[in-house]
């Protein structure tokens, strides 16, 4: 049993009802009780989809667990194709009906509908959301495209000359982080190198869609979590290249563009050449300078945790000093990357290590998701959301993709303006005493007075715990105040352990600084 | 589903049909009600023993992100708990354990069981009862269900108060007569209540609390009234403890807290010329506040999607009060006896129905097509997409809307999308 209080991904069949969803005319039966219903909310609220999903619950009840369940799903899947016309199906269970051990692909197979029926198991006490639409979206693949795919070790026939290559793009589904802008983005960028967009899945395909994926050059992995196992599958069976560079950032968009080159076998210049993103010059303007070396704490999803690190150390001059993921499946790149910046990851879902990592580092910037958003906030310090879990801010009504060079753009101000403006932050500095820019006060941009307060409690918590090390004098104190409140933590911290090391029992003003050369940066 | 609709007569009271539908519903579970008992009983904790997917419904219920550290949280039942590598019992202890240590703040924790839980017949209540006694210095232990096999939404609370009952101390004074009134209430509503029936020399208690020490007693001399229309087992374990259900309407509108209060004063025999000197202000009040929504509403039709169980009586408030035209008024349970006197005051033209078969009463509510639909939120958005205009049901259970001060709001709640809808241009 873990002792969960918040959750970065649902179950899995929310993950399988996030792919149908995405598709165009493929109906999913579930069996669940009713209450998993409230999922369609986070489609229709969270999303604001016109429709409702496509899935019908079989909402069984206690009084029918004596009697038969699986007459209740059979009824429910009839029903539904009767009603629904879909051209394929999806049928499984979730938590509650697993245990039932009622055989949804059993009682779908008898009942024999005119359609594809994809059955999928989904281990709700092992697995989570991204896996479960990961391994929806391979098995709906190998059932649909499976019965096109040519006999084992027949070569790919070569393009016709004059041709354009085709790939396919491969993940983005409903409730995805910013898919809908990123496919615009992306198929913008392959049009510019004379690729053409076959298929984009799960999002805006039709089941006849999926079933000539084999039928493109190659696959974009746009987001691993839920597309790698079908691309590996598609590699497999229709020798299908798949260009796995995730272009979010501008050199990971510069890389993808060159990956794209080489397995389409086109040339690359034209997309290179364009002017691409503002974001490499507005990086290197003088004004950009007091971004360097900010501390930065990054957590989410693997793929945009990995490009956000990249961004933060390349393009940005950030010092990464935190990172993890809610990932396990892709725990083992996260950790890579990590010990790359000299660092551990940070692996979990349990949003309170999270808090206490962020709270212990003090970073003056947190990347992360909506949860370390609220972390942030209650810490004081600025915060810019890069990955799901999503939330109805994560759907702006204006294009807002993460990928491409517009999506390095948009990255650039989304990390950029939540953080105090360079002079500023100097302003602030020097006159600690300032009227009006007293202890608490807010960037004048921000000017959420709530915000400085939670800054300024947080700081209050960690001053005022038990003092057993060194004492401190009250002009050291005094001068300690005068160090801006976002920091002054992490410096009583630091002072604290220098003194302790070298056995000063009294902190004196002399001591403040000399702890300030040991550790300046 | 293939489910029969049949029309049946009404076992009790009136002899209205009922249609009964069986088939898929839209509704939440009972675990969605912790979302705002765990903000009233101010030092309860909430433990689900249940899956992901009951976490993941409580956080997507609730529709927000975590402020504060929020006293609810799941103990996720994994792989190896099943298969049984793991003892269930020793692993709930150890859970408890470290919640506690966290939280040294709780004084009442209730283990809530799930769809999950029920299924494995994981016996909850006999877990209670041994951290219970284990515990009972620092923190009491009680278990209810709010499985979605077993309850629907606001049956949560139903179980939960269910459980809180059990726990009431027993009334000293054997022949003092005291009122309780029962359901979750907004602090301020609760107030408002309190100042009305003290004011006509009532002495009032609530359930539940705000502190869990604070549980009222109870006893033969208790004599309670229902605040909301979802407490069947609440009500049937109140009287098995010696409490006399007052019958009423359910306190919505100037009509119906009127004769909710009307009830209790009856019973209290207090004299109509007091009972009229407390209440008449506020009904003037609540009384000007409807007016004020009446050339919005009269005359409008509105259709309700089950949800709360709150339907039937805000249906009779809006059409007796607001003169609004209900088509059908769907809730997920029918308790004929409690609502009686809300059936009573409802035009027998009106459909009312029970249970649901969500895609039928969408070919129904197309058909109809009203002028509103109460609905959940699943739904909302895809009618408002077809065109029709929707109240999210949720609402009314999260906003104070019981009594006089807060009937205008009620009626507000319902006017505001039609009002919306009037003024865009896009």
């Amino acid at each position: 049993m873990q002792l969960t209080v918040w959750t970065y991904e649902g179950p899995p069949h929310v993950g399988a009802m996030r792919v149908c969803t995405g598709l165009e005319d493929v109906h999913y039966v579930l069996h669940a009780p009713q209450g998993d219903t409230y999922a369609d909310l986070l489609f229709t609220m969270i999303e604001r989809r016109d429709r409702r999903p496509p899935v019908t619950y079989t909402t069984f009840q206690a009084r029918d667990l004596g009697r038969d369940t699986a007459d209740i799903f059979r009824a429910a899947l009839l029903d539904a194709y009767d009603r629904f016309k879909p051209a394929a199906m999806v049928v499984g269970a979730s938590c509650t009906a697993e245990l039932l051990q009622d055989d949804p692909a059993g009682l779908a197979a008898a009942a024999a509908l005119p359609i594809p029926v994809c059955p999928v198991e989904l281990p709700s006490y092992s697995k989570k959301e991204n896996w479960g639409a990961a391994e929806t979206f391979y098995r709906l693949v190998r059932t649909l495209a499976g019965p096109h795919a040519p006999a084992p070790g027949t070569p790919r026939p070569a393009r016709a000359a004059g041709v354009r290559p085709s790939c396919n793009i491969l993940g983005p589904t409903a409730l995805g982080f910013r898919h809908r802008d990123d496919v615009i983005e992306v198929t913008r960028l392959l049009d510019l190198l004379g690729v053409d967009v076959a298929v984009t899945a799960p999002s805006g395909a039709s089941a006849a869609d999926l079933a000539r994926l084999g039928a493109a050059d190659f696959n974009v992995v746009l987001y691993p979590e839920i597309a790698g196992s079908a691309a590996q599958w598609l590699e497999r069976t229709f020798g299908q290249p798949a260009v796995r560079t995730v272009p979010i950032g501008v050199g990971a968009t510069r890389d993808f563009i060159a990956e794209v080159a080489r397995v389409a076998g086109v040339d690359a210049s034209a997309a290179l050449a364009e002017a691409g993103s503002r974001l490499p010059w507005y990086s290197r303007s003088v004004d950009s300078t007091y971004l360097t070396g900010k501390r930065v704490f990054i957590f989410g999803d693997a793929t945009h945790v990995l490009a956000a690190a990249r961004i933060a150390e390349e393009e940005l001059g950030f010092s990464v000093c935190g990172i993890g993921t809610y990932s396990r499946e892709f725990a083992r790149d996260v950790r890579a990357c990590a010990e790359r910046l000299g660092l551990e990851a940070l692996i979990t879902d349990d949003y309170l290590e999270v808090e206490a990592a962020i709270a212990a580092l003090r970073p003056e910037l947190v990347l992360g998701t909506q949860m370390e958003r609220h972390v942030a906030k209650r810490l004081g310090v600025p915060c810019s959301v890069i990955s799901a879990p999503v939330h109805v801010q994560d759907f702006p009504a204006r294009h807002s993709p993460q990928c491409g060079f517009e999506g390095a753009n948009v990255i650039f101000d989304a990390w950029v303006h939540p953080l105090m403006m360079g002079l500023e932050e100097h302003l602030l500095g020097m006159f600690r005493d300032d009227f009006e820019f007293k202890n608490g006060a807010a960037p004048s941009h921000l000017g959420h007075a709530p915000e400085a307060q939670g800054a300024r409690a947080a700081e209050t918590a960690e001053t005022a715990a038990p003092q057993t090390g060194p004492s401190w004098s009250e002009d050291a104190e005094k001068e300690l105040r005068k160090i801006p409140f976002f920091v002054r933590g992490k410096a009583r911290r630091n002072t604290e352990a220098f003194a302790s090391e070298r056995s000063i029992p009294v902190i004196t003003v002399e001591a403040l600084y000399d702890a300030k050369a040991h550790f300046g940066r | 589903m293939n489910a029969p609709v049949f029309p049946v007569g009404n076992e009790k009271g009136c002899d209205r049909p009922i249609l009964q539908e069986r088939g898929q519903r839209e509704v939440f579970c009972g675990l969605t009600s912790i979302v705002w008992l765990h903000r009233k009983i101010q030092d309860a904790f909430f433990l689900v023993i249940g899956s992901r997917t009951c976490a993941h419904l409580i956080q997507s219920a609730a529709g927000v992100m975590i402020f504060a550290e929020p006293r609810f949280a799941t103990a996720v039942i994994e792989e190896r708990d099943l298969a049984g590598r793991a003892d269930l019992h020793d692993e709930l202890d150890s859970v408890v354990g470290r919640l506690l240590e966290r939280r040294p703040d709780i004084k009442l924790l209730f283990l809530v069981g799930s769809c999950p839980s029920e299924v494995i017949k994981l016996d909850l209540g006999r877990a209670a009862s041994r951290l219970d006694a284990k515990l009972r210095e620092r923190v009491r232990v009680l278990a209810y269900s709010g499985s979605g096999i077993e309850t629907t939404f606001t049956q949560g609370e139903d179980a939960c108060l269910s459980a809180l009952v059990a726990e009431m101390p027993r009334m000293a004074d054997e022949k003092g007569a005291r009122l309780l009134v029962v359901g979750s209430l907004a602090d301020v509503v609760e107030d408002r209540f309190r100042v009305l029936l003290e004011g006509m020399g009532i002495p009032v208690d609530f359930l539940p609390p705000r502190l869990s020490r604070d549980l009222p007693p109870v006893g033969p001399g208790t004599r309670f009234l229902l605040a909301q229309p979802f407490l069947g087992e609440t009500a049937r374990a109140l009287e098995e403890r010696g409490a006399k259900h007052l019958p009423a309407p359910f306190p919505f509108g100037e009509e119906g807290t009127t004769a909710w209060l009307g009830a209790a004063a009856r019973s209290f025999d207090v004299p109509q010329a007091r009972f009229e000197d407390v209440t008449a202000p506020a009904r003037a009040r609540a009384r000007a506040g409807i007016a004020r929504h009446r050339a919005a509403l009269e005359g409008k039709s509105i259709f309700f999607f089950p949800d709360s169980q709150l339907e039937v009586p805000l249906a009779r408030f809006l059409s007796r009060e607001l003169g609004m035209k209900p088509v059908e008024v769907g809730t997920p349970y029918l308790h004929r006896k409690h609502l009686a006197d809300d059936l009573d005051l409802l035009a027998s033209d009106i459909l009312v129905s029970e249970g649901q078969d969500v895609d039928r009463q969408l070919d129904r509510c197309r058909s109809a097509a009203p002028d509103l639909v109460v609905c959940g939120l699943g739904l909302a958005n895809p009618l408002e997409a077809e065109g029709l205009t929707t109240k999210w049901s949720i609402e009314l259970v999260f906003s104070p809307v019981h009594g006089y001060e807060h009937a205008g709001d009620l009626a507000e709640l319902f006017a505001r999308p039609l009002g919306r809808r009037g003024r865009l241009r896009v």
